[in-house]
């Protein structure tokens, strides 16, 4: 009965680029990290500052990683990205879903940011800025070369349209 | 006696020129006042003993050991030396400081051992702004502000003399309109596909190119780029006796400036001068005796402003904070009392800023843009040339309902949220207003739209009774999450402009030019997907105003995020034709559109 959000192409669908499966790597080994860091944090208030009950708040720390990591292959692969016409588009979240269009003329700038486990696996993640802060338009996982090679196609489409501010 | 003042009036001549003769006084006074006001600060205690005599000083204070070792003239000479050399400096600096207004920029040269130079393009000119500070007013003197999007990017043009400067800045808006007309005539003029589309707003399934349809393009609105210079060949009355002061702004490689007007008319060019500084502060801020100043559209009502800054935000938590103290001290708690009277006095002054800086507020529009002008002693007046304004927000507090008032607010490129109080006021494009009021200045801020439907628009965001089809609302499942304004949470596009409201406690009407929004976002969480819902936000560049639409069924968002983004290609096109693609690009894009799928895709 509860709708799903979901943009459709003017022919009714839309050919998303997903993003690297390796990406479900970084997933994993992000929410890894920030499990194990809330845990190390509970752990200690409830062994040094002996507080009794931060064993709840440990229990719930360990239910919520695991279920991050149950879900983070779907998490990876509900990022995609649409090379329109004259706009890029992208989508993001299961629980949040997010679709953001982005005219190639409003692009200001385009970076590439790689991180630690990142460059293990060769991937690169693209971000896209606009005059508009909340615009937070990003596409992580992808293969090196293509985040190179798309960058470079997406400086020449807002090169031809570009409206200036 | 022209000869000087035609040296003055053609400030944009693409020479270089000096700021007025005062500068590094208004420079530097500004530093001396500084410096004196914490020396007195710092020496406050040892006058209050001087005068009432009881001299036990502490030891270690250099003011005594100078007293202490007669060294009143050598410290006296050290300061005359000090002040010497701030004096040379300021003055050194100011001729090195020169700027000059070319066809496509205005530059800017400072800095004696740091060179700056500053460079505004003219087609990146995203206001100008004429600021008069109280003390440079004595003088004569005024700073012109060309705002320029980006952090500290803006290029000040500090100080003028105020009889120039408004021929000056007419002169640069003349000058871009110039330069992004000639962009704009590069490719011919096409226009978008009509968007028009009300309540019942379809899905844009396909951009047609079809010449017909309302069109953003406006008029070029300047006269001639051949002949740009065509200035008025004097201004009436004070200009005539202000060319004895001309000479301040002199060409800088032929210095014949003002030097050499006749002596004979000194005398009546100083009673000039006399009467120039008299009218200056007797004229409203913004009157420029030179053309015709455009008459406000909206005139400020003294009640009604201080009704609205006393139903504000900050006094009435000012005041419920007073109230408190005073029932804390009527209790017994007397140090109470202590703290409320600098209480007070702030409230009082901020009260007294804000009233007198909105009192003479004006707003006009020209062929060069909106015109809004604030200020009592210290004033200031902006242009903001057409296509300039991101969005805009009608909006109304709770307190303000029972009265009908709305304030008008702003999104530009220049100005970037919360950088100061100026900036602040600077958003700040109607400070109070009736629902007339609004209606007159929004045609000013949205030239685009037509204006029966802009009207209409507005007229039923801001009155209950209404006809409240123009836009769409929210499905009554949205009551769980907004319980008082679901009704009132919808949409509607007409002419290229997306209007969006929104809002209990403040109830607001965001207008979004397509042609100048970012990027559009809808988004659904876990509580929207089990109400069908979703909230949609057209991304606009930084200010206080956001497109923001909190709930929105989830089909009518899907709707009006193809709708958006559609139009914002269709509609920044349109404004721009110069950058439209080419056919070459046009085959390009479909062959890589292949190589996408291939080169991403392929990994996947």
């Amino acid at each position: 009965m509860s709708q799903r959000l979901d943009v459709a192409g003017p022919d009714g669908t839309m050919q998303w680029h997903r993003v690297s499966p390796k990406y479900v790597v970084v997933v994993i080994v992000s929410s890894l990290i920030s499990t194990l860091i809330a845990a190390a944090i509970a752990v200690f208030a409830w062994l040094v500052l002996a507080w009794w009950w931060a064993w709840i708040a440990l229990i719930v720390i360990v239910a919520i990683g695991i279920a991050q990591l149950i879900i983070a292959p779907r998490r990876a692969r509900a990022i995609g990205y649409v090379l329109r016409d004259d706009d890029l588009l992208m989508r993001r979240g299961i629980m949040f879903q997010r679709f953001v269009a982005v005219p190639y003329g409003r692009m200001q700038l385009l970076d590439i940011e790689r991180g630690p486990v990142d460059r293990m696996l060769g991937l690169a993640e693209l971000r896209f800025v606009t005059a508009a802060a909340s615009s937070r338009v990003s596409v992580p996982g992808l293969v090196e070369a293509d985040a190179a090679w798309l960058r470079d196609r997406l400086v020449e489409l807002a090169e031809s349209r570009r409206t200036g501010l | 006696m022209t000869q000087p003042y035609t040296a003055a009036t053609g400030l944009a001549d693409g020479e270089w020129h000096r700021m007025h003769k005062a500068t590094p006084l208004l420079r530097g006074g500004i530093a001396i006042i500084a410096i004196a006001g914490v020396i007195v600060a710092n020496l406050r205690e040892r006058i209050v003993n001087f005068f009432i005599g009881t001299p036990d000083y502490p030891s270690g204070d250099p003011v005594d050991v100078i007293v202490q070792h007669d060294f009143v003239w050598q410290a006296i000479g050290i300061a005359a030396v000090v002040i010497a050399v701030c004096v040379g400096v300021f003055t050194l600096s100011w001729r090195v400081q020169v700027f000059r207004v070319t066809h496509q920029a205005v530059e800017l040269k400072s800095g004696i051992l740091r060179r700056q130079e500053r460079k505004a393009r003219l087609d990146r000119i995203q206001g100008i702004n004429v600021q008069r500070p109280v003390f440079a007013r004595i003088f004569g003197a005024a700073k012109l502000e060309i705002v320029v999007a980006g952090h500290d990017a803006n290029l000040d043009l500090a100080y003028l003399p105020s009889n120039v400067i408004e021929t000056l800045r007419r002169e640069i808006l003349r000058l871009a309109s110039g330069v992004r007309a000639e962009e704009a005539r590069r490719s011919d003029t096409r226009s978008p596909s009509d968007m028009r589309s009300s309540s019942d707003a379809r899905p844009l399934s396909e951009r047609s190119e079809s010449m017909g349809g309302s069109t953003p393009e406006q008029a070029a609105p300047f006269d001639s780029p051949a002949v740009p210079f065509d200035l008025p060949a004097a201004r009436s009355g004070s200009t005539e006796a202000a060319a004895g002061r001309s000479g301040s702004i002199e060409a800088v490689p032929a210095r014949s400036g003002g030097g050499d007007a006749p002596k004979a008319s000194l005398r009546e060019s100083a009673r000039g001068i006399l009467s120039d500084r008299v009218e200056e502060f007797v004229l409203p801020a913004d009157l420029d005796p030179d053309a015709a100043p455009p008459e406000s559209v909206v005139r400020m009502h003294p009640g009604r402003l201080a009704g609205s800054l006393l139903l504000s935000g900050p006094t009435i938590v000012m005041f419920l904070i007073v109230i408190a103290m005073i029932v804390g001290a009527s209790t017994g708690r007397l140090w109470l009392i202590i703290i409320i009277f600098p209480t007070v006095l702030s409230l009082g002054g901020l009260f007294v800023r804000r009233f007198s800086k909105a009192l003479r507020y004006n707003i006009s529009g020209s062929d060069q843009g909106v015109r809004i002008g604030f200020g009592l002693l210290t004033t200031s007046s902006e242009t903001i040339p057409p296509r300039r304004i991101h969005a805009v927000e009608i909006v109304q507090p709770l307190a303000w309902r029972p009265f009908g008032w709305w304030q008008v607010r702003m999104d530009t490129a220049g100005h970037t949220r919360g950088r100061n109080s100026a900036g602040e006021a600077r958003t700040t494009t109607l400070p109070v207003g009736s629902v007339r009021d609004v209606q007159r200045v929004l045609p000013l801020l949205l030239p685009s739209m037509d204006d029966a439907i802009r009207d209409a628009i507005a007229h039923a965001g801001m009155v209950r009774r209404a006809d409240q089809s123009a836009f769409s609302s929210a499905p009554s499942r949205a009551r769980w999450l907004r319980p008082f304004s679901w009704r009132k949470t919808g949409y509607t596009i007409a002419d290229g402009v997306a209007a969006l409201r929104h809002g209990t406690l403040w109830r607001r009407i965001v207008f979004v030019p397509l042609a100048r929004m970012q990027s559009i976002e809808v988004a659904q969480g876990p509580l929207r997907r089990v109400l069908d819902l979703a909230s949609a936000d057209v991304h606009v560049i930084d200010g206080p105003v956001r497109g923001r639409l909190p709930v929105i069924d989830v089909r009518e968002a899907e709707e009006l995020f193809a709708i958006v983004s559609a139009g914002a290609i269709a509609w920044a096109d349109a404004e721009h034709p110069a950058t439209k693609r080419n056919d070459e690009t046009d085959g390009a894009r479909d062959g890589v559109a292949g190589t996408a799928e291939d080169g991403t895709g392929g990994d996947v």
